[in-house]
């Protein structure tokens, strides 16, 4: 925790911060990028800019009528659009007519995004009685359907362009409320609204100062999005004779005037109605834009499908004829990248995992060490864009699993190799009992009927001791408790006899006792069954509870393996020793905690060597160049290091 | 936080914060139509006090009321019954009347750094808050005093300028923590203040955090559900159980000799470095249903010693016979009648 | 589950309570003298009177309206002056022909939205995607009665092959074949801009759930990439997209009114056009009450079906 350490830190957020001001200023630019919200941009403007230089540009009046010149057709002399049935010009009252559909629009968007945002924001942050009322209110206004309460408004104000504007204004307030409401609620429950109140701010003052400022990008979107559904539904009212009244036009009742003569004349109608829909679709194209830009889910892909299987596109491929003899899954030299943008990011950069018959291989790690996409790879269960598998073999048996094919690993997926995830309420379809995806999981891999697929599940609930299991089977997965869940998810790792399971931090999300309930009947079974796991965690004391051997992961590389016993008592690598002793252990208060200075290197940009050598007290200048090898230290034990830990020659930690 | 201030817990202080058997209920009362709602009782009748300069821990598995706890503490949320009080104060009154006196007094240190960071905001910006609307700081003394927090948490002041998603976890809670102290409180509330983050920096926070302690002061409540972190920073801990108190003692006692079964399930249920066996209790008991909880020991159906008067009755916090410092809620306290703790 | 759809049924009738206070007050605001409004300026004043005191606008506003809705559950809804009948016999003979254009146009809307959603989302990037993209861009960006008029240009008066206008034949009409000839051009107009918005929604919401946790388990379990996303993404992305197409059904239900315009549909909507522009406000009255009461019960079932798939909601 030295100065040296925020000196050293700092350099990351610099970076990124540059990128950020480069791009930061330039909305523009992203909206740029995007081809179709560009051409949106520039129709747009052009017709707003048209539009507003109406009472300037050489156009004929657009309400002086000529009888003699009626229904003159498209293209002819003096009228580029022809004339309408009073022999009035259309491109003239085309572009008047833009310019009050322009104004209606824009401004019942303002209003409604006004005032909806307004009710939104109160009942989010008030919440409780007022949201309850606020939102009855609305909900009530939302029971009409939307153009009918419009058409009551009209009906009631009188047909007439100013009270068309009121009414499209005001049966929009709802979904402004609605939309604002939703997020304003989520921030308000935010810690940092807490923070604030906290920091002595009156509850205007964290409303319009740390609220607001968070939801204003939902209110552009929102309002880019109805901007262009006000523009039509105001053409509708007109459409329809209730908004401007003659001789005053606008889009809408032009194509209404022109609809009388639909089949004498149809361009009457045609030209205002395709004016209405370029309109409306540059609006569109616009708001798709901004919101793409504004939305940060949509934001870096975030929103793309991810593939059955991890896309394998090998550089290096190691041999797969030297077998480890008795290994049931052999992973060697796995590399697996992410690209995003314009960036690679190699988070595992060639891993060897071998997991014997009836074995617990901790893989350990902090977060961002490439541990759990390493075990992910394996199956092919990272997600495909932006991850792929550019190295290594897998072997199952005799089997390379990465160039078998897509059908051989669905087979094997909950056959041969099952996975146990995190967290297990995100991990089982809400929408299913667990009986319905034990069963599933079971008839995938074995030709069984229903019942007996039932029969089958109630058992596996009994084998990871689920009481009542034929009454569970029934259960959906919010209806038990954390624990359960786990279990049931551990049943169905079971449930084709695997030969290795895969648990990616399969307790983190639990309790410490119900750890220790599902740690022990994963140890338990893994006697029962002889089944490999593959465990990976990020707590040495779970390491010590299940695991016979140990692999530590730093920066998408192995630093050290050995027995558990051996790399708790002695670690080699000086990354294992900090992450062991910066712990607090039960039973040792007094212990110095040996904070490790520093954040782990971004494995887009890794340093040449040693990935750790910036944060290592043993660092010399050799550990910043070329490869480090795995030095061995035994059977089995090896460590990525040139000074290990317990070595003379090395400056003493 | 390696050295738990052992002659501040030894000698007799005026207690800082009183709890007086405070109680949360969440929902309840009546529907339009009369119905009664369905209530959670998330904490239930906790009393205690907390000493001026000390580190009380709590310790709790989810769904205990710790965080319910922690924010009626710091004045976030109010007690549906019972008495806070503050420096002799009580705090509700404190809260109705000035709530900004008590945010000079007492702080509060969130469990995810950066959802308590506004996205939108400077640092400058959130750290000049508590400065100008508790302090009332003026321009120049603002900027003195951010510069000497950033030094305190060891933070360059560069970064003043930049935006929360600048920053990693275990920055963004440094941030957290100078926000906590720029108005010089007298007690900080930390709510599982390194439990978001990577081992590796939990240190660094620890160490920090037992830093400013010395230097300035300060009064710790420290949250958390990880016994070990609680063990290594607090002087006195608190275990709390289905909304209730069942064990309190000086960090040394409880985790030696702890009484409560339940204390001693954690204790021995907790994963540590070279520990093979673990306990894991009763496999298929869980907690009991908030909407309706039993009548007597909320850990009976847990309990490898519970008898028929704790399903009855709800034991009463009592010190044991040799240390009355060392309350336990039990009717059958372990180390009574055989060797105590692990 | 019944106990659930018991609770909701009880829940939607403070909602259609509100509608009609809403309506009442919305009547209520009229400018002026309501009676000289609804007779228009030529009324004389003795008439006026005897509307004013028939109407009991001589009573408080709430007696009015206690009044007012112990007539509503008599079936009363007043009389048109325009067409010289009761308000309910008028609004109901039309709201079938309007259920029957909405009704089509929104299962037509549910199915194609659906199955383009899909599509696109599956095929992400694919030509599909793109074209379906495209089309439901369009589709959303035509003024309805706009697409109305260039469909009776193309198919009616070019091609011939759908009649311009009505619900029936006049001259040996009748029959489901007439209808249905009759009914293709307006509901398909009716559909296009629904289409888009739950098409456009399913794929979102289809692209969310396959990136969600259960999803991977789905095929850690080794299920067919089918079954992944017909049975697993499919179901889950139901659930979002249900009470879209009952929001949808406001905006069928409200674009009906367009589209009877202009395909002279008689259904409520072209009466209410109508009726607002001849001040016959009784009769407008009517026609939002029915329609909206309907809505309702539509959204209420839109619920009922959500909470049958999404078991968290019960």
């Amino acid at each position: 925790m030295s100065d040296q350490a925020a000196v050293s830190t700092g350099q990351q957020p610099e970076k990124r911060r540059k990128k950020d001001r480069k791009g930061r200023p330039s909305v523009l630019r992203l909206l740029l990028n995007n081809q179709l919200a560009t051409a949106g941009l520039v129709i747009f403007s052009l017709i707003v800019l048209v539009a507003a230089l109406a009472p300037i540009l050489p156009l004929p009046d657009p309400d002086a009528t000529a009888p003699a010149d009626r229904l003159q057709p498209l293209f002819s002399a003096g009228h580029l659009l022809g004339t309408d049935a009073l022999g009035r010009d259309i491109l003239s009252r085309l572009i008047w007519g833009a310019r009050v559909s322009l104004a209606v629009g824009i401004s019942a968007t303002l209003i409604a995004a006004f005032f909806g945002s307004l009710i939104g924001l109160l009942a989010g942050y008030a919440g409780g009685r007022t949201d309850t009322l606020l939102m009855r209110g609305i909900d009530m206004v939302m029971a009409f359907p939307y153009i009918l309460l419009a058409l009551a408004i009209v009906a009631v104000l009188g047909p007439g362009l100013l009270n068309a504007l009121y009414a499209i204004a005001v049966v929009n307030v709802p979904f402004f409320a609605r939309n604002i409401r939703g997020i304003a609620l989520g921030l308000s429950r935010r810690e940092f609204v807490d923070a604030a109140r906290l920091s002595g701010k009156s509850h205007a003052q964290i409303l319009f100062g740390e609220v607001l400022p968070n939801v204003l990008p939902v209110i552009i979107i929102t309002m880019s999005t109805t901007i262009g559904w006000m523009i039509l539904e105001t053409a509708g009212l007109s459409f329809l004779g209730l908004g401007a009244q003659p001789p005053q036009a606008d889009l809408g009742s032009m194509l209404g005037e022109g609809r009388k003569i639909l089949f004498t004349a149809p361009h009457v109608s045609i030209v205002p109605g395709l004016m209405i829909f370029v309109l409306v679709m540059s609006i569109n194209l616009l708001g798709d834009g901004v919101r793409d830009i504004l939305d940060p889910r949509l934001k870096s892909g975030s929103l793309t499908r991810p593939t059955a299987r991890t896309a394998v596109e090998r550089k290096s491929v190691p041999a797969t004829d030297v077998r480890g003899e008795d290994a049931v899954l052999d992973v060697r030299g796995l590399k697996t990248e992410f690209e995003i943008g314009s960036s690679v990011y190699r988070a595992v950069g060639g891993v060897d995992l071998k997991i014997r018959k009836g074995e617990c291989l901790g893989l350990v790690g902090e977060s961002g060490s490439g541990k759990s996409v390493s075990a992910m790879s394996i199956m092919g269960l990272v997600p495909t864009p932006p991850g792929r598998i550019v190295g290594g073999v897998a072997m199952l048996g005799d089997e390379d699993l990465f160039s078998a094919s897509d059908e051989r690993i669905r087979q094997l997926r909950g056959g041969a190799v099952s996975h146990v995830f995190q967290d297990p309420l995100s991990t089982l379809h809400p929408l299913y009992t667990v009986g319905d995806q034990l069963i599933e999981a079971i008839r995938a891999h074995q030709p069984l009927s229903h019942a007996s697929a039932r029969q089958r599940a109630a058992e596996l609930l009994a084998t990871v001791r689920i009481p009542n299991p034929e009454e569970r089977l029934n259960a959906y997965p919010h209806e038990l408790s954390g624990g359960m869940r786990q279990r049931i998810c551990i049943a169905m790792a079971l449930a084709n006899a695997a030969d290795v399971i895969i648990a990616d931090e399969p307790t983190t999300a639990l309790d410490v006792t119900v750890q220790a309930q599902v740690l022990s009947l994963l140890a338990a079974l893994r006697r029962d069954h002889d089944t490999g796991i593959l465990f990976i965690t990020h707590d040495f004391g779970v390491v010590s509870a299940i695991c016979d051997r140990v692999a530590v992961m730093y920066a998408g590389k192995i630093v050290e393996t050995g027995t558990t016993e051996e790399i708790l008592a002695d670690p080699k690598h000086p990354y294992t020793g900090k992450l062991i002793d910066c712990v607090p252990v039960l039973g040792q208060p007094e212990r110095r905690l040996d904070a490790i200075e520093g954040r782990p290197p971004v494995v887009n940009a890794l340093p040449p060597g040693c990935a750790f050598a910036p944060r290592c007290p043993r660092a010399q200048p050799d550990c910043l160049q070329g490869e480090i090898a795995m030095r061995d230290f035994g059977p089995e034990r090896g460590a990525r290091c040139l000074h290990p830990l317990g070595e003379e020659g090395s400056a003493d930690v | 936080m390696s050295e738990p201030s052992q002659e501040l817990a030894a000698q007799p202080a005026e207690p800082l914060m009183q709890l007086d058997a405070v109680e949360r209920t969440f929902g309840g009362g009546r529907t339009l139509f009369g119905q009664p709602r369905p209530a959670v009782h998330a904490v239930q009748g906790i009393s205690f006090d907390v000493k001026r300069g000390e580190t009380l821990g709590i310790v709790g598995e989810s769904g205990c009321g710790k965080s319910t706890l922690a924010r009626m503490l710091t004045g976030l949320d109010r007690p549906t019954g019972g008495r806070i009080t503050f420096e002799g104060e009580d705090l509700v009154a404190l809260i109705k009347s000035d709530h900004r006196a008590v945010s000079r007094k007492i702080q509060y240190v969130f469990q995810d750094p950066l959802a308590s960071l506004n996205p939108r905001k400077t640092i400058r910006t959130i750290l000049e808050a508590p400065l100008i609307h508790l302090l009332k700081l003026g321009r120049t003394e603002r900027r003195e005093r951010l510069e000497t927090l950033m030094q305190a948490v060891n933070l360059a002041p560069e970064f003043l300028d930049r935006y929360p998603h600048e920053f990693s976890g275990g920055q963004a809670q440094r941030i957290g923590i100078a926000r906590a102290l720029a108005a010089d409180p007298d007690l900080i509330v930390l709510d599982e203040p390194v439990s978001a983050l990577d081992v590796s920096v939990q240190a660094q926070v620890l160490n920090i955090l037992a830093d400013l302690k010395r230097r300035f002061g300060l009064t710790f409540l420290f949250i958390s559900h990880d016994l070990s972190v609680v063990e290594s920073v607090s002087d006195r801990v608190a275990v709390l159980y289905f909304g209730q108190l069942v064990e309190m003692a000086p960090a040394r006692q409880l985790f030696g000799q702890p009484r409560h079964h339940y204390t001693r399930l954690l204790l021995n249920s907790a994963p540590a470095p070279g520990r093979r066996n673990l306990d894991a209790g009763d496999a298929e008991s869980e907690l009991p249903d908030p909407f309706n909880p039993p009548p007597g020991c909320p850990f009976f159906a847990r309990c490898p010693a519970g008898t028929q008067i704790c399903q009855a009755e709800m034991p009463a916090l009592c010190p044991a016979p040799d240390a009355p410092e060392h309350l336990a809620a039990c009717h059958h306290p372990a180390g009574d009648d055989r060797d105590p703790g692990p | 589950m019944g106990l659930y759809i018991a609770k909701r049924l009880l829940a939607a009738i403070p909602v259609l309570f509100g509608l009609t206070i809403i309506v009442f007050v919305i009547m209520a605001l009229i400018p002026g003298d309501p009676a000289t409004a609804i007779l228009g300026s030529y009324a004389t004043p003795e008439n006026v009177a005897k509307l004013n005191k028939d109407l009991g606008l001589d009573k408080p506003m709430v007696q009015q309206y206690f009044i007012w809705l112990g007539n509503l559950f008599q079936g009363d809804l007043g009389r048109s002056y325009t067409l010289n009948r009761p308000v309910l016999d008028e609004v109901m003979e039309r709201f079938w022909a309007t259920l029957i254009l909405a009704g089509s146009a929104l299962v037509l809307c549910s199915i194609l939205g659906l199955i383009a959603g899909v599509i696109s989302a599956v095929r992400q990037f694919s030509w599909a995607d793109k074209l379906i993209t495209f089309i439901v861009l369009i589709g959303i960006s035509t003024p309805s009665f706009w697409l109305g008029l260039l469909l009776i240009l193309a198919f009616s008066v070019q091609l011939k092959w759908f009649p311009v206008s009505g619900m029936y034949a006049i001259y040996g009409g009748g029959g489901p074949l007439d209808l249905l000839h009759h009914l293709f051009l307006p509901a398909v107009t009716l559909a296009a801009v629904a289409t888009g918005v739950i098409a456009r929604l399913t794929r979102t919401a289809m692209l969310e759930v396959l990136r969600q946790d259960y999803i991977r388990t789905a095929r850690a379990k080794g299920l067919s990439e089918r079954r992944v996303i017909y049975r697993h993404a499919f179901k889950a992305a139901l659930v979002a997209v249900i009470p879209v197409i009952g929001i949808q059904a406001g905006f069928v239900l409200g674009g009906a009114v367009y589209i009877e315009t202009v395909f002279q549909w008689p259904g409520i909507g072209s009466m209410l056009v109508k009726a607002i522009s001849t001040r016959d406000l009784l009769l407008v009255q009517g026609g939002v009450l029915v329609v909206a009461a309907a809505y309702v019960l539509f959204n209420l079932a839109a619920d009922v079906v959500q909470t049958l798939i999404d078991p968290r909601l019960r």
